[in-house]
């Protein structure tokens, strides 16, 4: 962003900008370190003195095809990584390019034949009995060479906590651009480039991003978005294999033990959820929401506030600092409903919230607004819950 | 040890509103604090000094006001607080931003250990820690919950994993992301404000780092924001109030409704 000689000092600019990156210096505008690069004031600006940087264009009609990471552990590939192989599907017909997938571990070769069943028109495999675990080094440097050699226009890694620690390295490496945490993903007709869509501030606004300059075009992207690609009729993939000798690259954390969460909490793939926020008052409330999961089969759910002090394991937290879940019927007990907490839930089916105070925001997106005393209102719908049950 | 925590100041609410008039954000009086998950990196590496003994470092890239964070970070007990600004440095993504921060912390004299938090509350990438790490060519471990072992050039730290906790152990020097698990940050005391009111914040420029300017601010940035907008709301449905019982059976009506029972 740049001020000419024509700015009038008007102050206009000032006003628009969302970061508070403007000054007025000596009667003229000048842009601070909090710009966002947003283009606001250069809409605004009434005699056009504000203008975009220019950027060098780079020779990028090499960069071919839309490739996707299959995320898996201990051969177990996950289901992430088919609703990238989905979407990607979906670019790149828009793009006529093809579909590729990079798969990195020990015995993953079956993992990488289901992506060729699924559609996939190139699956690399790097399979090593040396790449058992995932290991930043590794795998990082493993990816960087697989789009170094493939040369895909864009590449989509799961927004897990493997692909957002793994992600920035790729892209650091890459001297290309990531951007996190992706709801949303199309393509710009006009440029054919990716209009990458993730929300900030905790879930209150929503920005697009892409990436000009600089390929492959990489995101993370957000688990439970997009559904996943399913088996094709005739498959004409394939898989190519990729060796290369794992003991020469780099390799510098050691993982000397893995222990699997005591309780399985699979809140990202549960159809029913009941979930407990800080209107419960105590955290002996989650004993009454487990109650009630366990009469429905539901999993349980929690608001980040009842995680950060401590009621409940993080795993079961909701929302944008934790998971996003899109069950059939997602149940929502003494939760407010700040943005954050929505931006996890708001696309499940149909929400039903239990809350005392009628302003709760909650209530605004819930198909089923109930205001009452939860401790009042949940023993006796587990009652009647039963009753029904038994009648049936 | 020697140890440097990159942080950030951010809005002190998320909560941030649109004028439907003009469709702009409103930020007019929100207050800027120490980005919350940073907090916990501070009091980790304060926990290790006061363990091993050595200096803890503070440095954020940002206007002359994020100085305010650092006071902060040293008024809980820091040793230095360090300051990127620049004009140039406007307009920086996560690339150019850790980029920089690499560039300024290799100037700020050496470093066994780099802790970040795992994510600011403005942006939500929690991109620039291992991005930076890949810049210094140090290793890097992310949503460290534990550190259990450090010294003789080593750690042994637990990393909360989706699936699961797993235990590593990293060379050092090493970046490191910690979430709100790892500890409980302490208050500033009294004479940690007054020590933090006559510190004298050092700062960096790209006078000092002589970075070519391409590769920093908005230039050295591969991604463009190129709109901003409120999120979509799903329309609201039916409110219900009435007696426990009568409630309890309108829930139970919906569920039998969706045929969840």
């Amino acid at each position: 962003m740049k001020v000419t000689d024509a700015c009038t000092g008007c102050g206009v600019c000032v006003d628009v900008c969302p970061f508070g990156a403007i000054d007025m210096v000596n009667g003229k505008a000048v842009i601070n370190e909090a710009c966002r690069a947003c283009g606001q004031c250069v809409d605004a600006c009434p005699v056009g003195a504000i203008v975009m940087s220019e950027v060098e264009a780079v020779d990028l009609s090499d960069y071919r095809g839309v490739m996707i990471y299959a995320e898996q552990r201990g051969g177990r590939v996950h289901p992430v990584s088919y609703e990238l192989l989905g979407k990607a599907q979906e670019l790149a017909a828009q793009l006529s390019e093809p579909v590729y997938v990079v798969i990195v571990g020990s015995g993953v070769g079956a993992g990488a034949e289901e992506f060729v069943r699924r559609g996939a028109d190139k699956v690399f495999l790097y399979d090593d009995p040396a790449l058992a675990d995932f290991r930043d080094d590794p795998y990082t440097d493993l990816l960087a060479r697989c789009c170094k050699e493939e040369k895909p226009s864009i590449f989509l890694i799961g927004a897990t906590s493997l692909g957002r620690s793994l992600g920035p390295r790729v892209s650091a490496k890459l001297q290309t651009g990531l951007t996190a945490d992706c709801t949303y993903l199309d393509i710009d007709t006009e440029t054919r480039l990716l209009r990458q869509t993730r929300p900030a501030y905790g879930g209150n606004i929503m920005a697009t991003i892409v990436t000009p300059n600089s390929r492959p075009q990489m995101a993370t992207v957000r688990y439970k978005m997009f559904p996943e690609a399913v088996k094709v009729d005739h498959p004409k993939g394939s898989v190519v294999e990729k060796t290369v000798d794992v003991s020469k690259i780099r390799d510098r954390v050691k993982v000397l033990g893995f222990e699997e969460a005591k309780e399985q909490v699979s809140i990202s793939e549960a159809d029913l959820i009941v979930s407990g926020g800080l209107g419960m008052g105590d955290p002996k409330g989650f004993e009454l929401i487990r109650e009630m999961a366990e009469t429905l089969g539901a999993a349980v759910g929690a608001s980040r506030p009842t995680v950060d002090e401590g009621w409940i394991d993080y795993r079961h937290q909701v929302g944008l600092s934790g998971r996003t879940v899109r069950p059939q019927v997602y149940i929502a007990c003494g939760i407010s409903g700040a943005v954050q907490h929505q931006a996890g839930m708001k696309t499940s089916d149909i929400i039903i919230a239990v809350n005392k105070d009628p302003e709760a925001p909650i209530f605004k997106i819930s198909s089923l607004g109930v205001v009452g005393d939860l401790y009042e209102v949940v023993p006796r719908l587990i009652e009647k819950i039963k009753e029904h049950s038994g009648r049936a | 040890m020697n140890i440097v925590v990159p942080i950030k100041q951010v809005p002190e609410t998320t909560e941030v509103q649109f004028d439907e008039e003009t469709g702009r954000l409103i930020r007019e009086g929100v207050a800027a604090i120490i980005n919350p998950f940073d907090e916990y990196a501070i009091e980790e590496a304060l926990r290790i000094k006061e363990k091993l003994g050595g200096v803890v470092k503070v440095i954020t890239m940002g206007p002359p006001w994020a100085a305010d964070a650092l006071r902060d970070a040293i008024s809980m007990g820091a040793d230095e607080g360090w300051l990127a600004t620049d004009r140039a440095f406007a307009g920086a993504d996560t690339w150019a931003t850790s980029l920089t921060l690499a560039r300024c912390i290799e100037r700020m004299g050496g470093y066994d250990l780099v802790i970040c938090g795992l994510k600011t509350t403005d942006g939500d990438t929690g991109q620039t820690g291992p991005e930076m790490a890949e810049h210094m060519d140090i290793p890097h471990v992310c949503y460290v919950s534990e550190i259990t072992e450090i010294g003789d050039g080593r750690v042994v730290v637990k990393r909360n994993m989706d699936e699961g906790v797993e235990t590593l152990e990293a060379p050092l020097p090493l970046l490191i992301t910690v979430g709100k698990d790892i500890n409980q940050p302490r208050l500033a005391t009294l004479r940690g404000r007054l020590k933090a009111k006559k510190a004298e914040i050092k700062e960096i420029t790209n006078n000092d780092l002589k970075m070519d300017p391409k590769e920093i601010g908005l230039d050295g940035s591969f991604t463009r924001v190129v709109k901003l907008f409120e999120p979509e709301v799903p329309e609201a449905g039916e409110i219900v109030e009435g007696t426990p019982d009568e409630l309890a059976e309108a829930i139970l009506v919906k569920l039998q409704e969706c045929k969840v029972i």
